[in-house]
């Protein structure tokens, strides 16, 4: 299946947004986290600035973010990782709420009680977790639904290679397979579980392997491409929606920043970002897409622009949005 | 001469190095405890002076390798597994709860479990929700589990190796902000001399961190710095708090509250878990029991988080977590009140 000229300007477009957004991420958070204004002795905090906490950015894994939500309406359902921008911005969730959800503001998706990795918009049906491993049963849920409801609706699941150790992973392909539900598990192989390699932590040299331990088809994309992440989820989401069951998707792809923002990355090799930089998918899909003659330079450059506009304004609807009041943590408990 | 001062994750860190080169059965599992040293620094050096046989990585699969320490303590060896956050109990509960604290008792006690689970505990840095809870209740609810909450670093050593040496399971739960990590705002209090030398703390013994004749307030963790500064505050409006640091929740030193109690006529717990049916809770069920020997000059008080899940943005969690002022102005309403005239007969 290859992309129409709308979804490749589309791809292209939200992953030169995702990464904007994250770069602009990386450097928000690095406000009034370093000395002077610290604690003495600190070399960081954490806690400190307009955005605190962790930070898990998603700079590098464009492709398997667009490469799927290219296949998806709104009512599909997506459940996303701690790390979870990219995700986000693909399936359309609206960048203002999340970005002050981010900020700890009430204009947040969550009114500021959830923050970046506890994202919820159930109007694009998009969720996340900080829990590793915890996207799959709830996209076994949504895939249930559908089919009991006899909608042509699929669920997709993102994971890290290191969540396919978790127990989560095994009984949710059992469960989905077993009852033939249209989800789709995408495997987001950036070879790092914070410090632990792959080869240190996964018994198979693919996550795509197990699935015929559970008899479904697993697909491995070797590359960190968008097409090709296009074409092996456009199958799997046209046999979910046929009716015919879930698929095991896994990726490689690349984790350009630490695994949260302020690691040190002691555990790994000093050339491998430099080197997974050169091979950056951005700039590879706009040399592509010239080649091809859908993009000309001049949109190329009206869609950095827009893009980078976009991630500007809700910037700033963020930073300038009020906080909620003390007393409102104890509201939405239950509704 | 001055002693050497550690912040508690270099305590840690020195109290497994010590038991590892000790005992050969020690070894330590868990996700990033070797190359990284720890997300919180509680292993850092050890996979260079042990190597990975004994301080293994694992793959992100808590119910594998925390039951699989459960297993190699059966077989005779002295586990040690690290939860990175107690959040995360949620995927290994099952091995924890179900057999790790029941298996000794239905055994008739003819199986041991020397089992360590450490774990980071604790908020006051933005982690939302699923990153920064307590749970000590939790863990302290289920028979069958020692329960230990260090303070500062020379406890942290010294409470450590009490845990390694025990023939029980025991959860170790260390708090983030006092870790003294160079990355996370901590209290420098937890920052304490620390003797080179291995040595033991017993397990159930409170620590009075300073004495008073006006109140007492029972606490434990983190909170013990924040209790600290409020006694100071306290001090200069004349009120004298007595702060009881309890150190390990299972066992208890319920001695050591209803002592203070008896002495000062008035309670606060100040608490960093949930409020509800948890350690504030217990406790103050232990002084409400014991009034035939205690007479209470003001209702008992509670600080705890108010049973809403920890909050992301700053204003919202600085709100629910008890902080310094809230400890304060709890003290004084407890000095202002008073209980009913006369008991009945």
């Amino acid at each position: 299946m290859s992309p129409s000229k709308a979804q490749l300007l589309w791809m292209y477009e939200k992953m030169v947004e995702i990464r904007y957004y994250e770069e602009t991420m990386a450097k928000v958070y690095l406000e009034g986290k370093l000395p002077p204004n610290i604690q003495k002795g600190l070399a960081f905090d954490i806690g400190s600035g307009p955005v605190p906490g962790e930070m898990h950015l998603a700079a590098g894994q464009e492709p398997v973010a667009v490469g799927v939500c290219a296949h998806l309406r709104d009512e599909d359902t997506v459940v996303g990782t701690h790390r979870p921008h990219h995700f986000a911005i693909a399936k359309g969730v609206p960048l203002d709420k999340m970005t002050a959800e981010i900020f700890g503001k009430k204009t947040g998706l969550g009114k500021g009680k959830g923050g970046h990795m506890h994202l919820f918009d159930p109007a694009h049906n998009f969720s996340c977790s900080g829990i590793v491993g915890a996207s799959l049963p709830p996209a076994c849920g949504a895939a249930l639904a559908a089919k009991k409801r006899g909608q042509d609706r699929v669920a997709v699941a993102f994971f890290g290679e290191g969540a396919a150790n978790q127990g989560a992973f095994h009984e949710s392909l059992n469960l989905a397979a077993l009852w033939q539900l249209p989800a789709i598990f995408v495997c987001e192989d950036n070879h790092w579980a914070i410090s632990v390699p792959k080869e240190k932590a996964v018994s198979v040299a693919s996550v795509a392997d197990r699935a015929c331990a559970y008899g479904m088809p697993g697909v491995c994309v070797p590359e960190n491409d968008p097409l090709q992440v296009f074409e092996a989820v456009g199958e799997a989401v046209a046999r979910a929606r046929r009716g015919e069951g879930p698929t095991l998707i896994e990726v490689k792809t690349f984790r350009y920043f630490g695994h949260f923002q302020g690691d040190a990355e002691v555990y790994r090799p000093k050339d491998e970002v430099k080197h997974l930089r050169a091979l950056d998918p951005i700039p590879k899909l706009a040399a592509r897409l010239k080649q091809d003659g859908v993009l000309t330079a001049q949109e190329e450059e009206a869609i950095v622009a827009r893009a980078r506009q976009r991630v500007d304004e809700a910037f700033a609807f963020a930073r300038q949005s009020p906080y909620p009041a003390p007393q409102e943590a104890l509201e939405d408990v239950f509704v | 001469m001055a002693g050497r001062r550690l912040t508690m994750a270099e305590a840690i860190s020195e109290a497994f190095a010590q038991e590892m080169e000790r005992d050969p059965n020690v070894f330590i599992m868990g996700e990033d405890v070797g190359v990284y040293g720890g997300i919180f620094g509680a292993t850092k050096g050890l996979i260079e002076k042990f190597g990975p046989e004994r301080v293994m990585d694992t793959p992100i699969s808590e119910t594998g390798f925390i039951g699989a320490a459960i297993g190699a303590a059966a077989a005779g060896m002295r586990p040690v597994a690290e939860l990175m956050f107690v959040d995360f109990f949620g995927v290994c509960m099952d091995q924890i709860y179900n057999h790790l604290a029941k298996n000794t008792y239905m055994s008739g006690g003819n199986v041991r479990l020397p089992v360590v689970i450490t774990t980071a505990i604790g908020g006051g840095y933005n982690d939302a929700a699923q990153h920064s809870q307590c749970l000590y209740g939790v863990f302290a609810h289920v028979p069958g589990l020692k329960v230990v909450v260090p303070s500062n670093a020379y406890d942290a050593k010294g409470l450590l190796i009490e845990a390694i040496r025990d023939d029980n399971p025991v959860l170790y739960m260390f708090h983030k902000g006092i870790m003294g990590l160079p990355w996370m705002a901590y209290f420098q209090g937890s920052t304490t001399e620390v003797p080179e030398e291995p040595y033991t703390i017993p397990f159930g013994q409170a620590r009075v961190v300073c004495e008073g004749k006006d109140l007492t307030i029972v606490t434990l963790s983190q909170m013990v710095h924040k209790a600290v500064i409020a006694a100071e505050m306290l001090a200069k409006e004349g009120i004298e708090a007595e702060i009881l640091d309890l150190r390990t929740l299972v066992p208890l030193d319920r001695e050591a509250v209803l002592a203070s109690v008896a002495k000062t006529g008035r309670l606060l717990v100040a608490d960093e878990d949930y409020l509800g049916f948890g350690l504030t809770g217990e406790i103050a069920a232990i002084v409400g029991e014991h009034l035939d020997r205690i007479a209470l000059r003001a209702p008992i008080k509670r600080l705890g988080v108010p049973n809403v899940p920890i909050p992301y943005s700053r204003p919202l969690e600085q709100f629910v977590i008890p902080q310094v002022e809230h400890i304060v102005a709890a003290a004084k309403e407890t000095m202002q009140g008073r209980v009913a005239a006369g008991g009945r007969a």
